[in-house]
């Protein structure tokens, strides 16, 4: 018997009450949002329900939105993969936008040490319990989150493409505001 | 000999008399390591690809005295950069450069290693000239071999003309200095 959207609905709203919402079937993906309070206690549910089994995480990620009221501005997304029944869910925490803080799921997941690790490299969101929280992929150095909206595009040490170099300018010209 | 297709680098400039031959020390210095530049390549992306096709038997670089390609900086004359260098590699590319003995020349092979090329962005690296001094940019994205070639044929004529007292030079010290290099 394949595993139902409705039964892990059922079950997760048994055990967790109003603090699992928002539940939907986004294209081909079952989707809900969960507190970020108990997200640990959520994922080692699912992971570990004799039913449920979403024994793998494919990916965890972050989110920045910035025009979002304050305690929403930022989203943790995990995806999870029951590999019995190939069914995949996806999970979404919001977060406050000054203080980003939830709870590692690294002691749950290993391989989320890497990712949570990424996300805070981007995002600058705190994974609390995470055994060594530190940048992965972008230099030591770098005192911002590239990935948060506020952030800019491009280098703005970046000297060539002034547009004197390529015949732009129209000197001869007066500006038309 | 007669039928042989080697072709020789034209002596420079100098007076020849019976039995002996004189010039100046500048002129046989920069020939001799003109035509003798040990490429160290540092490739990091497609430039490096052609760069492999510019070592290989078609273009064949060991024509322009670069037969022995060095893996190690300690051996090397010419640092070829190709491809694009990320601010996290930024300090490993400017070890490998301080590993190099004196005299050292740098070509900045393609667009990202000359200028960050398509990469605005806040991890790459705007040119390796933010943290190594470049002696030859090769344009392209990525340059064909022929380009390459050029750039090491123009690097050529630099070592060829460069005095054997520049790099004891305060102007050579100060742009080492610009750069933070000791």
């Amino acid at each position: 018997m394949a595993l139902e959207t409705t039964e892990i609905q059922e079950k997760l709203i048994e055990n967790f009450g109003s603090k699992v919402l928002q539940f939907n079937q986004e294209r081909d993906i079952f989707t809900f949002e969960v507190d970020s309070e108990i997200i640990t206690a959520v994922i080692l549910f699912l992971k570990n329900d004799p039913a449920l089994r979403f024994h793998f995480l494919t990916d965890l990620c972050g989110i920045h939105y910035p025009d979002n009221e304050e305690n929403r501005q930022f989203a943790v997304v995990y995806h999870l993969h029951n590999w019995y029944e190939n069914k995949r869910i996806r999970i979404k925490s919001f977060l406050n936008g000054s203080n980003p803080q939830i709870k590692s799921v690294s002691n749950i997941f290993l391989c989320s040490n890497w990712m949570e690790r990424e996300t805070y490299d981007f995002f600058g969101i705190d994974f609390v319990g995470h055994p060594q929280l530190k940048r992965i992929l972008n230099m030591d150095e770098m005192v911002s989150f590239p990935m948060r909206k506020e952030f800019p595009m491009e280098d703005s040490g970046r000297t060539d493409k002034d547009d004197r170099y390529f015949g732009r300018t129209t000197t001869n010209q007066p500006i038309v505001k | 000999m007669s039928d042989s297709k080697v072709n020789m680098v034209a002596p420079p400039e100098g007076v020849t008399g019976e039995g002996f031959f004189a010039t100046k020390l500048n002129d046989v210095v920069g020939l001799a390591r003109a035509n003798s530049l040990w490429p160290l390549p540092f490739a990091t992306s497609c430039c490096g690809i052609e760069f492999m096709a510019t070592m290989a038997s078609h273009y064949d670089l060991a024509r322009f005295g670069s037969e022995r390609v060095s893996f190690s900086p300690r051996q090397a004359d010419m640092l070829l950069v190709m491809g694009t260098i990320s601010k996290k590699m930024a300090p490993i590319l400017r070890q490998v450069y301080e590993q190099m003995a004196e005299p050292r020349w740098v070509i900045a092979v393609g667009a990202c290693a000359s200028s960050g090329g398509i990469f605005d962005t806040y991890s790459v690296l705007q040119g390796i000239d933010k943290v190594i001094p470049v002696d030859v940019y090769v344009p392209g994205c990525p340059p064909r071999p022929e380009q390459i070639v050029d750039g090491v044929m123009r690097l050529q004529e630099l070592v060829k003309n460069e005095s054997v007292r520049r790099r004891s030079s305060p102007e050579y010290k100060e742009l080492l200095a610009s750069y933070n290099i000791q």
